[in-house]
């Protein structure tokens, strides 16, 4: 009895072990981006590549954040990403009611099509969009409508299902006191549909607010630039400057960051849960 | 009620805008790519009709097979390193261990950050003379095995699989834990008091129970794969001379570089395909499975 004990508590230490090398594996790359945007060039090259920076250079993010715009770039990608989440939730919670309670013909029709939408990719329209969206390129626009176009199947799959299992009692009180179908949508659909509308949102914020292949392809005037291509256009400009490089790459991961810390637990539910349903 | 739920103006305000907006900017585009894949055309002059052409022609470039082949070496890996990785953590980590949360957040954040970023930090760990790797190789004494990883043909598609694990193990492991947390914790108990040591409870009891989960992250990863491209396009840009080249890479240069839109549609419309017969036989297989 005893040693099995022992047994069980050296396999405990093992296990330990391997997990905090996977957790160093996971986390040390980004430990390492953040060191290295406080060096100069010269601490660098000369040697301190890993550890500490010994002067801590906060200078590079003040110059990466004016000298590269990132301001700019991080503003775009707020108002991309927040107009994308925005029309996302609203246009699939509308349909969503249509295809769940409203009685017609060819909901089911409808919420087919909706569903197609899952087996389709992005790379598919590349080039029809660049051709069909000639007069709107470099604006805001050529990113959020096929951004909302392409989340919004996701969407529609996970509020049907929750709307199903909604009951309908209070949208029938509702209506029996007088209120008509665009009030009870507003008032009672959507406060009922709140734990899932932010299921998509998180979903929708973290696949447009990283999207790069239309990002790099449909806008490339300094104005409308999201902070992906922005970043990328930072690394060929300074690609020798390490520092800038790395306070410019951490200063693009801070946003993201933020949200997670505040939000792990809701992050890791949605992905899941998308996951299922997709 | 009844006959507010079958108003005709109300439907049409609900359902018009999302549709209308799904069928013009997903739905119709890819008709359209179908339409084009059947061009000869570079943007600017007139277009001409070559019906098959382009497919004759896709199937017979070797870079085109280069292109698929490479995703297909990297689907593999994808499911067979990559998901196996994730499940022995998921296991590990839903048996119940000191700190589970903190290991599952921790495994996670690579997840959340942009590929662009990921990629960019990658190059600076790649760094022939400064990078993370050739360092470390050269501080455990093994600099023979120095070398540029990205820049040599035989390792560059390797050396851009292996971000590609770093930064989703944690969305699989995600996946399978949870899955794997939804079992009726009666069930597992049942085993143990059976005398089932906990490996054997993961192997027999746990996996046998989500199948569904495990199908789905095969999937996912296979398709993943499959599309690659924001990775592949920074760290190495398919080079050196198309060693890392992946299929939606080759069409993104054939329609912003050489102009070739019609052999480029003909790559996007094959990508589809493709995905959709991969879906289908890992669905077909998985039944097999399950009714076994």
């Amino acid at each position: 009895m005893k040693r099995k004990k022992e047994k069980r508590k050296r396999a405990g230490r093992i296990t330990a072990f391997c997990l905090i090398i996977v957790t160093i594996i996971q986390l040390f790359p980004l430990y390492w981006m953040f060191t290295f945007s406080l060096k100069s060039n010269k601490e660098i090259f000369g040697g301190n590549i890993i550890g500490l920076p010994e002067n801590w250079e906060w200078n590079n993010y003040v110059k990466i954040f004016e000298k590269a715009h990132l301001g700019r770039y991080l503003f775009n990608s707020v108002v991309v990403t927040g107009l994308t989440i925005a029309f996302t939730l609203v246009l699939s919670a509308m349909a969503t009611y249509a295809i769940v309670r409203l009685k017609w013909k060819l909901s089911k029709l409808v919420y087919f099509i909706f569903l197609t939408g899952m087996m389709l990719s992005i790379h598919a329209v590349l080039l029809p969009l660049f051709v069909n969206m000639k007069p709107i390129l470099d604006t805001y626009w050529a990113l959020i409508l096929p951004y909302v176009a392409f989340a919004m199947p996701t969407a529609i799959l996970l509020m049907v299902g929750t709307l199903e299992s909604l009951p309908k009692e209070l949208e029938e009180a509702a209506f029996i006191d007088g209120a008509n179908i665009y009030r009870v949508f507003w008032q009672i659909i959507m406060p009922l549909m709140k734990p899932i509308l932010s299921t998509v949102a998180i979903l929708t914020f973290l696949s447009s607010w990283n999207e790069m292949m239309l990002a790099i392809a449909f806008v490339s005037g300094e104005k409308y630039k999201t902070i992906t291509v922005g970043v990328n256009d930072m690394v060929g400009k300074y690609s020798t400057k390490w520092g800038l490089i790395g306070a410019g790459l951490t200063i693009a991961t801070i946003p993201t960051l933020v949200l997670y810390v505040f939000l792990s637990k809701n992050i890791q539910k949605s992905l899941a849960m998308g996951a299922v349903k997709g | 009620m009844e006959r507010a739920l079958r108003d005709k103006k109300a439907i049409c305000f609900f359902v018009l805008p999302a549709l209308a907006w799904f069928c013009a900017i997903a739905l119709i585009p890819v008709f359209q790519s179908a339409g084009y894949s059947l061009l000869d055309w570079d943007g600017i002059r007139e277009a001409k009709f070559i019906g098959i052409d382009n497919y004759i022609e896709m199937f017979q470039d070797p870079l085109f097979f280069k292109a698929v082949w490479n995703s297909f070496l990297l689907a593999a890996a994808s499911v067979f390193i990559q998901l196996p990785i994730s499940m022995v953590l998921a296991l590990v980590l839903a048996g119940g261990v000191k700190g589970e949360n903190f290991y599952r957040n921790a495994f996670f954040v690579p997840v959340i950050i942009s590929g662009t970023i990921i990629a960019h930090l990658w190059l600076k760990i790649y760094h022939p003379s400064y990078g993370l790797l050739n360092l470390g190789l050269e501080a455990i004494g093994l600099e023979t095995w120095q070398r540029e990883w990205l820049g040599d043909g035989n390792t560059a598609l390797a050396a851009c699989f292996v971000p590609m694990v770093w930064q989703y193990i944690g969305y699989h492991m995600l996946l399978f834990y949870s899955a794997a947390k939804s079992i009726s914790p009666e069930i597992i108990e049942a085993a143990q008091v059976d005398g089932a040591t906990k490996f054997q409870t993961s192997c027999k009891v746990i996996i046998p129970m989500i199948i569904p989960m495990i199908k789905a992250c095969v999937i996912f990863a296979i398709i993943g794969s499959l599309k690659s491209f924001d990775l592949i396009y920074i760290l190495t840009n398919g080079g050196p001379v198309h060693a890392s080249e992946v299929p939606s890479l080759l069409m993104y240069k054939k329609i912003f570089i050489t102009n070739e839109y019609g052999y480029a549609s003909a790559i996007a419309i094959f990508i589809i395909v493709e995905c959709l017969l991969f879906t289908f036989i890992v669905q077909k297989v998985f039944n097999r499975l399950q009714k076994e």
